[in-house]
């Protein structure tokens, strides 16, 4: 995770992304995917990487940069820009709403110091929502990188996060 | 005859053995015996209870409280205050709210009760999802090789569409009758795909399932495969459930392993294969047409239907689209035949229903009950009451595209037939109960600014439309709104419904629309006195929310 990633060499990190899942068509969200996963975000230039290997012969279409464009900025979970060392993903869905996440979430943003969809300046914290995250039996909810964390209440947010350095 | 009314579950993964886990497993068998409870209760062993650190759990069905970590000493406890009196010891239980998200396909049952009539979730929770010995033990596979072995597609189509299957996504399309399309559609190849893009929110069931029982819907999209004549399925798994994606990667490894999966299934000519697809965080992905275009590899935007995905579908082939629920039920089907499944539920709703009880609710979680249970029984019986005994104002069926049923309509059967008739939508199963605390308009405010977030912006109706309604309702809850807003909203909801090019935009409003039928008058207050009689929306210095209290 604490991987520094200006050293990761890009085209390499396509080429076996590629390998992996594949130079199909319904390869390119996986291949996103894991571009997002290994740098924090999608780097533009991965883009024509991607499109470098990724031909679709049989319909005899070649892939723009521009397609691959317009997939990378349409999902939620790509981020196109760097993001802050840990990122909060926090669920305003209205099962989570009715019983309380609002403070919870007033208390997040007081506490890292930035609105939803910022990062701090200090680029420790990106505090992002996200729609339901499937468990609303312990709303509210909030992830914090891989970890989630139910029954939260604003009281318990500094211990949670104090818990990342 | 012996009637097993409770379960203990003793995990026993190599961090439990380290802890005693043998110990206490006879500590339990022993202290039971002493209690006379030997016919009543059994115990038994699983490996993977998804919760490090606090082992062994000791998970007791069908509460579902799990403890942890348990020593050989707490046993007497757990067994004489828990099985023999009733009462969960909430000392032992493990810390719950540091959940690993694996452990959820658990909490999935909390709260379940012993007149559930599982079906779907007859595994989950129940077997080590990891493990297909545990599956087959359970009947795994049995109803696969009944269809490769006994049946020819046709018979397979028709015992589906003989059940009465709708399909459990939202929509209630029959399912034998879907099949029955692409079978007799030329093309080909043709695709089976499972929609496990499980994103109306307050909506886990599917997760539950993928988590908890990976096998059963591998069996059913090999089934489904045999039945049209297809060798290649996708499981297009929503990008914010990772577990559940471990666990269908591990599945299809496992099946291959065993000739369940692949070419000759069963010793037949028949093969197929399965790839496993992460989606990445969009709602209109669950949008049939969308998540083929996702699939696809571009934007998640819906196709204008006809042609719908029977004839034109994945990479313009003719294409089965199921939910994981719908799924779940092809093997019990098969296995016990469409008249057993018949007798469940309603007449017009065959089968059973899962649902996600929310809210303010005593016991939040899943249940599963014959289609035709009204809402109040939930509420009471599964979802242990109203909290803090507060009154009900509303029920949210269905999810947020969900429709409004008010208390007036909690004794209204929950299935297709009846709910329609009442204007009510059952949607994806999920049951978001609000007490007399709730706001109308924080609600449908919340609800709108979902739809303006996931809105995908192909139609016009859809993008500026949710968008124009989130702005009134919020102008509304600062006390900004003005008399002519509730005549607007109808317009531009009207609009909306009829020519949005797909269910996003057709139904964002619906919810919006209920709550102006039968909470006029507190919407009013909100426009005309700049009240909130709930006391919620921050509008302005006359509401009672910011008056001292003195």
């Amino acid at each position: 995770m604490e991987q520094d990633v200006s050293e990761l060499d890009l085209p390499s990190v396509v080429e076996k992304a590629i390998e992996e899942h594949g130079a199909t068509r319904d390869a390119i969200i996986p291949i996103l995917n894991e571009i997002n996963r290994i740098f924090g975000y999608v780097p533009i230039a991965a883009l024509p990487e991607i499109r470098r290997h990724i031909q679709i012969p049989e319909e005899g279409v070649f892939l723009a940069d521009s397609h691959l464009y317009s997939a990378a900025s349409f999902y939620q979970m790509f981020s196109l820009k760097p993001l802050g060392r840990h990122i909060i993903r926090f669920c305003e869905s209205a099962p989570c709403h009715v019983i309380g996440a609002r403070r919870v979430l007033q208390t997040l943003q007081e506490y890292t110091g930035v609105k939803p969809g910022e990062t701090s300046e200090d680029k420790k914290w990106s505090l992002l929502l996200t729609s339901c995250l499937g468990v609303c039996s312990v709303g509210p909810v909030f992830l914090v990188d891989e970890d989630i964390y139910g029954e939260v209440s604003p009281e318990r947010v500094p211990e949670i996060l104090g818990r990342y350095q | 005859m012996k009637v097993i009314r409770s379960m203990v579950l003793v995990s026993v993964d190599e961090d439990s053995l380290q802890h005693g886990a043998q110990e206490v497993f006879h500590a339990f068998l022993d202290e039971i015996d002493r209690f006379g409870l030997s016919d009543e209760i059994a115990v038994t062993t699983i490996l993977d209870a998804g919760l490090q650190g606090d082992t062994p759990l000791v998970i007791v069905y069908p509460d579902a409280a799990v403890y942890g970590p348990v020593r050989v000493e707490d046993v007497h406890l757990i067994v004489e205050e828990h099985l023999f009196k009733g009462n969960i010891v909430p000392a032992l239980l493990a810390m719950m709210h540091e959940m690993a998200p694996d452990i959820s396909w658990m909490r999935g049952r909390r709260g379940a009760m012993p007149v559930q009539k599982r079906v779907v979730l007859q595994r989950a929770g129940m077997v080590n999802p990891e493990s297909i010995e545990d599956y087959i033990l359970y009947d795994g596979f049995q109803a696969l090789g009944k269809a490769l072995t006994q049946m020819t597609p046709t018979q397979v189509i028709a015992e589906v569409d003989k059940s009465g299957l709708q399909g459990r996504g939202g929509a209630g399309f029959p399912t034998g009758r879907k099949w029955s399309f692409v079978a007799s559609t030329p093309g080909d190849p043709k695709y089976v795909i499972c929609n496990a893009d499980e994103s109306e929110p307050g909506t886990f069931k599917d997760r539950t399932i993928l988590e908890g029982d990976p096998f059963s819907i591998l069996e059913a999209m090999i089934i489904a495969g045999y039945a049209i004549n297809a060798h290649e399925g996708y499981i297009y798994i929503r990008g914010e459930y990772p577990l559940a994606y471990r666990r269908i990667e591990n599945a299809i490894r496992q099946a291959e392993e065993w000739g369940l999966l692949g070419d000759h299934i069963f010793g037949t000519d028949f093969h197929f294969h399965i790839h496993p697809h992460a989606g990445a965080g969009a709602y209109i992905c669950g949008e049939e047409t969308a998540l083929i275009e996702s699939l696809e590899g571009k934007r998640g935007m819906p196709r204008p239907r006809p042609p719908y995905p029977t004839t034109y579908g994945l990479f313009g082939k003719p294409t089965v689209v199921n939910n994981v629920e719908t799924l779940a039920n092809i093997g019990p089907i098969l296995l016990n035949g469409a008249v057993w499944y018949r007798e469940l539920g309603s007449p017009k709703s065959t089968g059973t229903k899962v649902y996600t009880i929310l809210g303010n609710v005593n016991f939040k979680g899943l249940i599963e009950v014959p289609m035709g249970i009204t809402l109040r029984e939930v509420i009471d019986i599964y979802g242990k009451g109203m909290k803090d005994d507060k009154k009900l104002k509303l029920v949210q069926t269905g999810g947020s595209s969900g429709t409004i049923a008010p208390a007036s309509l909690q004794d209204t059967p929950l299935d297709f037939d009846s709910f329609r008739k009442a204007g009510v939508s059952l949607g994806s199963g999920a049951l978001l109960v609000c007490d007399e605390d709730t706001c109308v308009v924080d609600l449908a405010k919340k609800i709108l600014q979902f739809f303006r977030d996931e809105c995908c912006g192909k139609c016009t109706p859809c993008r500026i439309g949710t968008l124009r309604l989130y702005e009134i309702v919020s102008q509304i809850s600062e006390g900004k709104g003005s008399p002519g807003d509730l005549e607007l909203i109808s317009n531009i909801s009207k609009a909306m419904s009829e020519v949005s090019n797909c269910g996003l935009g057709q139904t964002a409003s619906t919810a919006l629309i209920d709550i102006l039928n039968y909470f006029r008058e507190e919407i009013e207050a909100h426009i005309l006195e700049h009240i909130c009689p709930a006391g919620v929306c921050p509008l302005s210095e006359f509401s009672p929310a910011a008056t001292p209290v003195p």
